[in-house]
């Protein structure tokens, strides 16, 4: 047991999985990723070729270029890096590049903002990476030892970015149980790919130019291995916990059995709303978190069979769709029939404290409008 | 179907795609005059034509490239 | 010079008729062999050899976008680094607007780190692959359709970007100009590119037929008259040290050049008198 950050959490996994081409660029919060990774390599404790590039953008283009060849790849990057990286995140999945990234939850600009919320990786959903939102180090830790299985899986062959919000994990220490090289090493074995590699003694060309004939098949490849990827994860969850102890799945069901209310969230908030939910079941009131681990692909069906019982649920957004709201809360509006309220809070690092969890469960009870865009923690006077 | 990621396993297929019907004129080569100069091998953007001066009208575009290059004037474009 | 016969770029590629990015694609392969992994840049080159599910390429080849080439191939180097295949060339085909425009950064980030790459800019001086859009490397008064003549203009209006300059100011070990229409020098220089310990960069003059204007068979032809003409000149910096390769014995009118091709007919006597001057200007430097 170590008490260390997310950052660091996320760093050890990466030198555990063992890939061979680093190519990172600093920026906050996600600096100190590259900082420890690049310890590793000048101190020969991870034996990977660290690219000093000169922008995310080169960073994302030279994992692709290494992933490309058949070895496995980390990156790491946050905000406004991964907007950078946005065109060349859909080539890494179109290529079916296994990437794995760590993604430090940041807001984007303008106004410029160093602190956390979500909408850069959820800015990212269409681009056929799956994500994966932490709530601890712990989880940053064994999110990126199973991610790079789910991503390596011959029927999946889609990148992963693990995410952990900015600050509350990247620069929090907390206790983590660092696994042994020798663990690691019979959970995930070495990658070694099928479908494409850029090998002198067996030419292949990759990335190639594609007609009206043949371009949408790659793209329902994709859609399949993507709802596909969902038992994958399940599969390789199992096989984690036998492995570790600690389970994961798709989704976390926090007191949901037989809750009226249940809120819907995503990353390091979960960890104040358990200790408010623990408050509020003393007193008496039935109320249940949903923790939405994978955000793609989508638990739908994970979802809604948690949430169909509950009066109502509040979905918490650290994210905004100008003008329809919160994303999580429109994808669960979209694919099932709930009765759902949406908030948006937390953005740009905005504080999110126990009252503002009260208040949400307040107006998810009370609240007639299913449309209504709730704000929480705006400072009413101030607008 | 799409191979998964679009990869073509199959180096330098593109000879499935005959461009000779592209052509409206061919080059012709006179062997007696050729001085073996390589100048049409080298020049010829497809590639098809051989250090032994054989043209492959398969693939030839009728540029003319190797017609205009050659030092002796030993290939004539012709119809067809 | 021995040329090797084997092709690694196959026929039945969609250039046009008279293409010269195929012909350099071609010879620099062929000096490089089998042992060589290409990146291309987003261009014609690309385009026209991968039409899905047919490609040209004999060699391992990969493609991600316009403005990465350069980090793509540095990931591909370090990646085949640590397989411990040191051995293999990797070879960059990027057009001038891949590399002078929007790869520059990503161009000179690669250069900066050192990587054993051979970067070969395929250059016909402007975004060909699009319709003949102008690019920093467009020449003075080229029309392009970005940069069409008119009453107003005499068509591009800024000289040439020199890219090979600025990749020799960041060190590398090689950097060299040639031109298809001067294959063994062109070959020569791929030859000691590939035998470099850190990155190289070649510019390939490398005329168009659809965007300069001009009969497919004169292709060889229009490339030479550059390089005659001074408008194109052949060298090669090795760590540092530059060197001219090729002196045309007399210097040819630089309107020989120009009157050839679509692009410049529109161009006033006082506009070419200035790209004379200009071409006589930098060929008085280099003793030209």
């Amino acid at each position: 047991m170590k008490v260390i950050t997310a950052n660091r959490a996320i760093a050890e996994a990466v030198k555990l999985s063992k890939p061979k081409v680093v190519p990172v660029y600093p920026i906050t919060p996600q600096t100190t990723i590259s900082e420890y990774l690049a310890t590793f390599v000048a101190n020969g404790d991870l034996p990977a070729e660290y690219i000093r590039v000169e922008s995310e953008h080169s960073a994302i283009s030279a994992a692709v270029g290494a992933s490309g060849t058949g070895v496995r790849v980390f990156t790491a990057t946050s905000s406004q890096g991964l907007a950078l990286m946005h065109e060349i995140l859909f080539a890494a999945a179109g290529l079916r590049n296994p990437i794995v990234m760590g993604n430090a939850n940041r807001a984007l600009s303008a106004p410029l903002s160093i602190w956390n919320d979500q909408q850069d990786s959820i800015s990212q959903r269409d681009t056929g990476w799956m994500q994966f939102f932490a709530e601890s180090a712990q989880e940053a830790l064994d999110l990126v030892l199973q991610a790079y299985k789910i991503s390596e899986n011959e029927n999946v062959l889609l990148p992963s970015m693990v995410c952990v919000d900015g600050y509350y994990l990247t620069h929090t220490v907390e206790p983590v149980d660092i696994p042994t090289q020798e663990e690691v090493d019979e959970f995930l074995p070495p990658y070694r790919p099928k479908h494409a590699y850029l090998d002198p003694k067996d030419p292949m060309s990759l990335g190639t130019f594609t007609d009206p004939n043949y371009y949408m098949e790659a793209r329902y490849d994709m859609e399949v291995a993507m709802e596909g990827a969902k038992n994958i994860i399940r599969t390789v969850n199992k096989e984690f916990e036998e492995k570790f102890g600690r389970k994961y799945d798709l989704v976390e069901n926090y007191m949901c059995d037989d809750a009226e209310i249940i809120l819907v969230a995503m990353g390091s908030i979960c960890g104040t709303i358990k200790a408010v939910i623990d408050n509020m079941r003393k007193e008496g009131h039935k109320i249940g978190l949903l923790r939405v681990i994978a955000f793609r692909p989508f638990p739908k069906e994970d979802i809604y069979s948690t949430v169909k019982n509950a009066d109502r649920i509040a979905v918490l957004d650290k994210n905004i769709s100008f003008g329809i709201g919160g994303v999580l809360f429109n994808e669960i509006k979209a694919k099932m029939d709930v009765d759902a309220r949406g908030f948006i809070l937390g953005l740009g690092g905005r504080d999110v404290s126990n009252d503002d969890i009260r208040n949400i469960i307040k107006i998810t009870k009370e609240s007639t409008e299913s449309d209504k865009i709730n704000w929480i923690g705006l400072k009413e006077e101030e607008v | 179907m799409t191979a998964v990621g679009a990869t073509v396993k199959e180096p330098g297929s593109s000879v499935k795609n005959k461009t000779g019907s592209w052509r409206t004129f061919k080059p012709v080569l006179d062997k007696d005059k050729c001085i073996d100069c390589e100048n049409c091998f080298l020049f010829c953007p497809e590639g098809c034509i051989t250090k032994e001066n054989e043209i492959d009208y398969d693939y030839c575009k009728g540029c003319g490239i190797c017609a205009e290059e050659c030092p002796v004037k030993a290939i004539k474009m012709e119809r067809g | 010079m021995e040329i090797p016969e084997q092709e690694f770029l196959a026929a039945g590629h969609r250039g046009c008729a008279g293409c010269g990015a195929t012909i350099g694609a071609r010879l620099a392969l062929k000096m490089l062999g089998e042992n060589t992994v290409a990146v291309s840049a987003t261009g014609c080159l690309e385009v026209i050899t991968t039409p899905y599910p047919e490609t040209s390429w004999k060699v391992p080849w990969i493609h991600v976008a316009f403005e990465n080439s350069a980090a793509v191939a540095s990931g591909v180097e370090r990646a085949l680094k640590s397989q411990g295949k040191d051995d293999v060339n990797v070879v960059v085909f990027a057009g001038d607007g891949g590399t002078a425009d929007i790869g520059l950064q990503s161009l000179s980030g690669a250069m900066e780190r050192g990587h054993r790459i051979i970067y070969i800019c395929y250059d016909n001086e402007a975004y060909m692959n699009t319709g003949v859009q102008r690019s920093g490397a467009t020449p003075y008064g080229a029309s392009t359709t970005t940069s069409p003549h008119g009453k107003e203009s005499f068509g591009e209006d800024k000289p040439k970007k020199n890219i090979p300059m600025i990749m020799a100011a960041h060190g590398v070990p090689y950097v060299a100009t040639a031109s298809i229409s001067y294959p063994e020098d062109f070959m020569k220089k791929v030859k000691k590119a590939a035998e470099m310990e850190g990155p190289a960069y070649i510019h390939l003059h490398q005329p168009c037929t659809t965007g300069w204007g001009y009969d497919p068979s004169k292709t060889i032809e229009m490339g030479r008259l550059a390089v005659d003409t001074g408008a194109w000149i052949l060298y090669e910096i090795v760590d540092g040290e530059f060197k001219v390769t090729y002196r045309p014995l007399q210097r040819k009118p630089v309107n020989e050049y120009l009157n050839a091709q679509k692009r410049f007919k529109h161009l006033a006597d006082e506009e070419k008198e200035k790209i004379q001057n200009y071409v006589n200007q930098v060929c008085a430097e280099l003793k030209i």
